[in-house]
């Protein structure tokens, strides 16, 4: 429990719908330590943005924290008082957000949007001139490799390109991340190459600064070359966790093996083949092993219980009952 | 577009169809059965004075030349004589119009002023009583009809509590301002009497109360579900993740995208204002344009009906205008789609 | 073939419980229903039918709510109920004809402008729309009754005349944006009439917000008749319509309020009522398209 930057333990969150309660996480436990570099990967609706989401507490007012903890820096995020919570976003943790088009508004320009936030990051009771803040936002999109950053403070979201955005967005976070960043699928909604772009400043950018980072992604390939750990996710339940290389070589959850199977290799092989059926529907999900269904190893009792997370070894755990208990 | 190319092709497109406007108005009121001096003058009316007002009128002649002689009058500064006061509409209209503006603009402001801060409060506070409260009494709101407004207003407020009066714009004991304006609240802050323009706010709110109770009831609505909707959204997740204080995230990056739906819609009701005036003067006893339409109405004056209809299409159509501009303020991505990067 | 996005059969049974689930609509649903059936059966249910029209009763006049007359008694020694539960019938009357004979010329119309874009036919359709729209509706109708003869039926041809535009828009902008969709196209070059396209393509894809739109209209029609015979330009007295009994009571205001304020009311209720069931409507639509 000791040493860490984050621990999450054992979260339970809920969404409030109007059909009922959507049991989305079902006991996540994440741990990110000091510099460490910590990826998740699943497939979408498994419940990663709500963890992140739960990490920076903007989640949505329909949701419900039904058990567990989270403890940063210290501080037990899920009872902290406003005040220490905006210090902490201020100065330590920061977060990026999957489709940057939508993390920006709209209708203001970049320059409004990046010198508030800079203002407040680095001024925090005294009033700073507006000169020293401008400079501030140009020097911070410079580091995010930004062209004729004074032409972008006078531009809107709109007249930018989607990697321009990101760019802004990952140079919005600089300003208020000393300790913690959380990149949710930051290439997702580009191009390959802009990805590829987009991976590198941000692994730069994470080495010159010494940042903690929790990665998350649907490319098994953007992950492999920047994070050293690895948790994989599914249906709200963290089902693997492993040294990346560990995972890689060695991947013992039935679900990991299909989904580094899915991948498809230049070296041949043929098309791979996906997995049969669909992520529970969080409405009626039960409290068995959630991956269950789909599972080809499936005993009895996996559709009765869930697996708690088996130590095997070499810092790498799995929730599967082939590893352990009944 | 730049904005005076924009403002150019509104106004170019208005004056069109308010030409187009005027001839359908024309055509109605000739085309239609009945007679319109006959209606005028009463079914007791000897044959020779309908016959001298079908004569006045130009209405024995053929349509386009009575449209002719309506447009080279008004051309001329003329509107046509009223039946009811015997004077030029003109002149009509230039002494009730200044008094229907003061009212249109209190109510515009009032809904303006009331409608967005009260939804926002609503939104940000979801599910509070508040809320509840807002969301129950616009749709009540929404629902009363202006007149209905109006009269429960004079009824409660004029005669049962006795707080506000009920006829005119100001007291009979009280001295008018000098004109300036015609707005008596602006022409006695000029003049600088206070009495009379606290007097004269007094007379103006309960009518321009009912006027507005639809609109903000309307647009508190959809503010609220405007603020509801926004706060889910990325980016002002995003900007409480960066930890920019409350206060700065409301009033600034909440406001104005909650606000660009609200606006207009707001723009059509504020433009509506003048249409539900017309009962509402008639309620109040206001000496405005729209009660003397509604008198020009009923008595079948056709000159002071085709003005009061030609003047509340413009002012309909300049608060339209004025609404796009505001809009085009507020959503960039309105104004520079076509400047794009 | 069938538009990719038109849906195939409606079902009903889905909708109704999804309807129902949203209380409002359903308080919405209830109050209309009970408009239209008291409206029908207004000369069985009334307690003094005869009242309606025409009557004189001085001894029982500017009679308070009572157990006789249970909203009272107005000028002239009439039940305001009975008059009030006639009244509906004209207000429902004025929703129905206004509907009926602005919505299929409206729509058509819109549809028409939409699916010849840049011909001229939507500039000459659209332009004429343009016009009519120009000036806010109360006022139109105020107009055009004021140069007829005031009665029921031309308020209702008044308020007809300047309605449609408000249909041709909103079909305009759906079937303009639906004009160039794959599925369009391909009707064409499968050599589909354009009278198959507009009616059978792009028309379904219209229904949800143009049912919509009527709901909601039917309560700003009667809204606009009340305001009509409020002035006096619609319904003449003794006619029980809503608005006419406002104004006429109005002039005993404050100390037989009862006459005009429980009119007053009633027009509140009916819009409210046609407001919340347009809003489930939009809601049963908004929710189907997903």
């Amino acid at each position: 429990m000791t040493g860490q930057l984050l621990e999450v333990n054992d979260l339970h969150i809920s969404y409030k719908v109007y059909e009922g309660l959507l049991r989305v996480l079902n006991g996540v436990s994440i741990s990110v330590g000091e510099k460490e570099k910590v990826g998740i990967i699943g497939e979408s609706g498994c419940g990663k943005t709500t963890t992140m989401k739960a990490i920076m507490r903007i989640l949505a007012a329909n949701a419900m924290v039904a058990g567990g903890t989270i403890a940063y820096k210290g501080h037990d995020i899920l009872r902290l008082g406003r005040q220490e919570l905006m210090r902490l976003h201020r100065t330590s943790m920061s977060m990026i957000f999957q489709d940057p088009t939508a993390a920006l508004n709209p209708v203001f320009k970049i320059g409004d949007q990046l010198q508030d936030i800079v203002r407040y990051s680095e001024w925090r009771s005294s009033v700073p001139n507006k000169q020293e803040v401008r400079t501030r936002a140009v020097e911070l999109l410079k580091s995010a490799a930004l062209p004729e950053p004074e032409r972008i403070l006078d531009s809107y979201p709109f007249q930018l390109s989607g990697g321009m955005r990101q760019r802004v967005c990952i140079a919005m976070s600089l300003a208020s991340a000393k300790d913690l960043l959380i990149a949710d699928e930051p290439g997702t909604s580009l191009d390959v190459t802009i990805e590829d772009q987009i991976m590198r400043l941000l692994k730069q950018i994470v080495e010159e600064r010494g940042l903690s980072v929790i990665l998350i992604s649907h490319s098994i390939g953007a992950v492999k070359g920047f994070v050293t750990k690895l948790y994989v996710m599914y249906a709200g339940m963290m089902v693997e966790e492993a040294p990346t290389e560990e995972l890689f070589s060695n991947p013992l959850h039935p679900y990991t093996q299909n989904l580094l199977k899915a991948v498809p290799k230049l070296t041949g092989g043929g098309v791979p083949e996906g997995i049969a059926g669909r992520i529970p529907s969080y409405l009626t999900i039960t409290d068995a092993c959630r991956f269950g269904s789909r599972c080809r190893f499936a005993k009895e009792h996996c559709h009765i219980n869930a697996p708690p997370a088996f130590d095997v070894g070499n810092g790498h755990k799995v929730a599967c009952f082939l590893y352990g208990g009944s | 577009m730049r904005m005076s190319t924009f403002i150019l092709k509104r106004l170019s497109y208005t004056v069109f169809v308010l030409f187009g406007l005027s001839i359908l108005i024309f055509v109605i009121a000739r085309v239609l059965p009945g007679d319109p001096a006959r209606l005028a003058l009463g079914p007791r009316a000897p044959d020779w004075a309908v016959e001298n007002l079908r004569q006045q009128l130009h209405l024995n002649e053929p349509l386009y030349i009575q449209y002719f002689y309506w447009v080279s009058d008004a051309a001329r500064g003329s509107l046509g004589e009223s039946l009811v006061t015997r004077r030029d509409v003109l002149t009509d209209v230039q002494e009730f119009l200044p008094a229907t503006l003061e009212l249109i603009t209190l109510s515009a402001l009032l809904v303006v002023g009331l409608a967005i801060p009260i939804g926002m409060v609503a939104g940000r506070r979801a599910n509070s009583w508040f809320d509840n409260l807002v969301r129950v009494l616009s749709y009540v709101g929404v629902a009363v009809p202006a007149f209905v407004a109006a009269i429960v207003f004079l009824l409660v407020f004029g005669f049962m509590l006795n707080i506000a009066p009920s006829i005119g714009r100001i007291s009979p004991n009280i001295a008018a301002p000098p004109t300036v304006t015609g707005f008596i609240t602006i022409d006695s802050l000029i003049s600088g009497n206070i009495t009379a323009f606290f007097d004269a706010v007094v007379h103006l709110i309960l009518p321009a109360l009912a006027l507005a109770l639809g609109p903000i009831a309307q647009e508190a609505r959809i503010t609220r579900s405007s603020v509801v909707e926004n706060l889910n959204k990325d980016y002002i997740l995003s900007t409480v993740s960066h930890g920019v204080p409350e206060r700065l995230l409301t009033l600034k990056y909440l406001l104005r995208p909650s606000m660009i739906p609200t606006v207009s819609v707001m723009g059509l009701d504020i433009a509506a204002l003048i249409a539900n005036a017309f009962l509402v003067e008639l309620i109040f006893n206001w000496p405005g344009v729209s009660r003397y339409g509604i008198t020009a109405m009923l008595r079948k004056d056709l000159n002071a009906i085709v003005a009061v209809v030609m003047i509340a299409g413009i002012i309909f159509a300049i608060a339209n205008i004025v609404v796009d501009l505001i809009v085009a303020y507020l959503d960039p991505r309105i104004r520079l789609v076509e400047r794009a990067a | 073939m069938k538009g990719a996005i038109s849906r195939g059969g409606f079902d009903y049974r889905k909708s109704w419980h999804k309807f129902s689930k949203n209380y409002l609509s359903a308080v919405g649903l209830g109050v209309v229903l009970l408009v239209a059936f008291v409206a029908i059966f207004a000369p069985y249910i009334s307690p003094y039918p005869s009242h309606a029209e025409f009557y004189v009763n001085y001894p029982e006049a500017h009679e308070p709510p009572n157990w006789v007359h249970v909203l009272g008694t107005d000028q002239f020694g009439r039940d305001v109920l009975s008059r009030i539960m006639f009244g509906f019938r004209y207000s429902l009357m004025m929703a129905v004809v206004v509907l009926s004979l602005v919505v299929p010329p409206g729509v058509v119309l819109g549809l028409v402008a939409g699916y010849y874009r840049g011909g001229k036919a939507e500039m000459v359709i659209m332009r004429a729309a343009d016009i009519f729209l120009a000036v806010p509706p109360l006022v139109l109708a105020l107009s055009i009754c004021s140069v007829l003869t005031p009665s029921v039926f031309n308020a209702m041809m008044a308020v007809s005349l300047m309605w449609w535009p408000w249909y041709t828009r909103l079909v305009y902008s759906i079937s303009s944006s639906l004009r160039n969709e794959a599925f369009v196209q391909a009707a064409e070059i499968a050599g589909a009439s354009p009278f198959h396209i507009i009616f059978r393509e792009i028309l379904p894809n219209c229904l949800g917000p143009i049912l919509t739109k009527m709901t909601l209209d039917a309560g700003w029609v009667i809204l606009i008749g009340a305001s009509l015979s409020f002035v006096g330009l619609g319904a003449q007295p003794p006619t029980p319509d809503l608005g006419t009994m406002v104004s006429e009571g109005g002039k005993f205001l404050p100390e037989l309020w009862w006459i005009s304020m429980f009119p007053a009311m009633t027009i509140v209720l009916v819009i409210l009522g046609f407001n919340l069931l347009g809003d489930g409507v939009r809601d049963l639509f908004a929710a189907e398209a997903v």
